[in-house]
């Protein structure tokens, strides 16, 4: 079992896909901690297989072998109601596009969670209002995705994967689709959540300047494989 | 996800491909209209045949003759043994009180049928008078203008309209008028009264008539009413008539019957009248077999037309099959349109399948989504089909009945859309829908969601 200060223990895990003939190893037998209250950035270029790992460890996919334990659950070992439960309560997710649902107002993509959750209509609308009211956005509420800036929509992700309150949230390249000074907002505003929350964060990136001032740790991925691990000293966070 | 909430997601979705989403359910509308439209032509169809055999009472009736009379229309070929000769039971007035005792007996009636000639307005017209008996009512009688029988022995009589037309173009103008009925009395003498007879002629010839005599009487009548129809002109039935009156007036007035001259030649004449036939209507249809088999055990004839209905409604229910399957066929393309338009919307939301999935739908949160917009289709345009398919019931039933019109017949009704239709055809939309939802659900439950969130 991992250590209590251990949220996520990630043991000799690999993920395969087939392609054709070709088995692709994305991820290559990896094993990695992350502590309760960590900011973690996995690091690496395109095709180093940490978009998977952190598909892994949110739960979304299956590892073709090895054990990923979440508060000593092992992700691998649960059905799929369970691993639906896992993401809907225990984890929020962001992603670089974004992926609010066109058709809903910022409101009520923000309320989805609560709704698959099964969370009461009044306790919803109090919850809605003060995800949106943290990362600022509480004017732009009634309107729909495509009325909003890039960096409004990403704040208005995060709201959504703030509003179940989970334990963890997971970033893919959150800043993939800003220019560097909007998306310096959204770490700022990351970060924030993470210091007034507690939560733990594990983000994936390709920048490492961004890495290197928002996470407390830096993994660095090629070809499947963790390759390093660089903790920041306190003083590196802006 | 609660079912408030689920549905509330559905009806979104569905509105917001508004044009393709009202397509396909206009599609299945089309669908249940057709099936609609078809069973209540079917419905409609057994309905009217059924209220008509109903009307013209048959087949709640046993008819019973004396067993020497009598073969009914499939009978078959003359009986090998047939009852013996010599003295078969009269049909008399005893036997009737005794028909009359039998359980489940409503009325026992003979049918009084007779030549006549009526005076109206200084004419004559020579017509067929026929006795309603009290059991049925004024509903056995369509299209009645002026009233029913005041009572069961009110000295009037209900016209039929062709007849009615000969007295008077103004058919309208007759009611509450006299005529005047002249017709054959049968009077039959005892020997007592015979031997009373101070005329010796007259007691020669009432002795060689062995009892009868036939003269000639008038009776004044009040025309109480002018019926459209002939309610039935079947076996045993009070149809066939031109001039109706109240079976018991027309029993008083012993009008010599066609069976009188029988029984004279076959009889000698005994002196007691019989009847050609007696009506035994029961309660339902269900005690017919019942009260026919106690009849035949007094040695009577009888004939029932069950078996008739019997076939009527096996022939119905293949026919309503057929309809119904051909409706169905409709419905059957319409549900293909679901089944397009579901995959069609998975293909297009496969990256909102993966984001609510991401937020942590079940499989089942997505397959239930999937479910709860193919039934919403189906429901909407089950209730669609069903108002489309009365109207087209509706635009038949007018259609017909001017055709009719023009034939110079009633129009009758021939599409009928019950409840149980109704609510069937709208269940059957939903179920249909929802089977055709299967595939396309099943498939977006089972969407991977990194995938499904990689999909642009």
């Amino acid at each position: 079992m991992p250590p209590t200060s251990t949220l996520i223990q990630v043991d000799h895990v690999s993920r395969d896909y087939r392609l054709g003939d070709t088995l692709i190893r994305a991820v290559n037998d990896l094993s990695l901690q992350v502590a309760a209250g960590e900011f973690l950035a996995l690091l690496g270029s395109s095709g180093s297989g940490k978009s998977t790992l952190l598909n892994l460890l949110a739960g979304l996919d299956r590892p073709s072998s090895g054990a990923i334990h979440v508060r000593g659950q092992n992700l691998a070992a649960l059905d799929s109601p369970g691993l639906a439960r896992y993401r809907r309560e225990t984890v929020g997710m962001v992603f670089q596009s974004f992926n609010l649902l066109p058709r809903m107002t910022l409101e009520e993509n923000v309320e989805l969670p609560l709704r698959l959750a099964e969370v009461d209509r009044p306790e919803r609308s109090r919850r809605v209002a003060q995800a949106l009211d943290r990362v600022r956005l509480s004017p732009r509420a009634k309107h729909r995705p495509s009325e909003l800036s890039g960096g409004e929509q990403q704040r208005g992700a995060l709201a959504r994967a703030l509003v179940n309150q989970p334990s963890i949230l997971f970033a893919d390249e959150p800043t993939g689709n800003l220019d560097s000074a909007t998306g310096e907002q959204i770490l700022l505003l990351l970060r924030e959540i993470q210091d007034t929350l507690g939560m733990t964060m594990v983000m994936v990136t390709h920048e490492r300047p961004l890495a290197e001032r928002f996470a407390n740790r830096i993994a660095m991925l090629s070809d499947g494989r963790l390759i390093d691990q660089i903790a920041l000293p306190a003083g590196a966070r802006a | 996800m609660k079912p408030r909430d689920l549905a509330d997601l559905a009806v979104r979705n569905l509105r917001e491909a508004i044009l393709r989403n009202s397509l396909t359910t206009l599609g299945v509308a089309v669908g249940v209209a057709s099936l609609v439209a078809m069973l209540s032509l079917g419905v409609g169809l057994q309905a009217l045949a059924s209220q008509r055999l109903a009307k013209s009472g048959l087949f709640d009736a046993v008819f019973v003759t004396s067993r020497r009379d009598f073969r009914g229309p499939g009978d078959g070929p003359p009986r090998k043994n047939p009852a013996p000769h010599g003295n078969p039971k009269p049909l008399d007035e005893d036997a009737r009180q005794q028909f009359a005792k039998l359980p489940n007996v409503v009325d026992v009636y003979p049918q009084i049928r007779f030549f006549t000639d009526i005076r109206y307005n200084g004419n004559s017209y020579s017509t067929n008078v026929l006795g309603v008996p009290e059991s049925r009512t004024a509903s056995a009688f369509e299209g009645l203008t002026g009233k029913y029988f005041s009572s069961p022995t009110a000295d009037e009589a209900i016209l039929q309209t062709e007849f009615a037309k000969e007295l008077s173009p103004q058919t309208a103008s007759l009611i509450g008028q006299e005529l005047v009925l002249r017709y054959a009395q049968r009077r039959t003498a005892s020997p007592d009264e015979i031997s009373k007879e101070q005329d010796i002629d007259k007691q020669l010839d009432e002795m060689m008539s062995g009892g009868i005599s036939i003269v000639s009487r008038e009776k004044k009548l009040r025309i109480a009413g002018i019926v459209d129809s002939d309610p039935s002109a079947g076996i045993g039935g009070f149809g066939g008539g031109r001039v109706f009156l109240p079976l018991r007036i027309a029993e008083q007035l012993h009008a010599a019957q066609p069976n009188d001259v029988q029984d004279f030649v076959r009889g000698g004449g005994s002196g007691k009248p019989t009847y050609a036939a007696l009506t035994v209507r029961v309660k339902s249809p269900k005690e017919v077999t019942q009260v026919e088999d106690a009849i035949k055990s007094q040695g009577f004839s009888t004939f029932s037309l069950l078996d008739a209905s019997k076939s009527l409604r096996l022939i119905f229910t293949v026919f309503d099959l057929f309809l119904g399957l051909f409706g169905s066929l409709a419905l059957t393309v319409a549900s293909l349109g679901i089944i397009n338009t579901l995959v069609m919307a998975i293909l297009e939301r496969r990256r909102e399948i993966g984001v609510l999935k991401a937020l942590g739908a079940t499989d089942g949160d997505v397959r239930s989504l999937f479910f709860a917009e193919a039934g919403a289709m189906g429901f909407v345009g089950g209730i669609l089909g069903v108002t489309l398919g009365w109207l087209i019931g509706q635009a038949l039933t007018w259609g017909t009945t001017i055709y009719l019109r023009r034939q110079d017949l009633p129009g009758v009704k021939i599409s009928y859309v019950p409840w149980w239709l109704a609510l069937s055809a709208i269940a059957f939309a939903v179920a249909v829908s929802l089977i055709a939802g299967l595939y396309p659900a099943g498939r977006a439950a089972k969407l991977n969601p990194v995938e499904a969130l990689r999909y642009e």
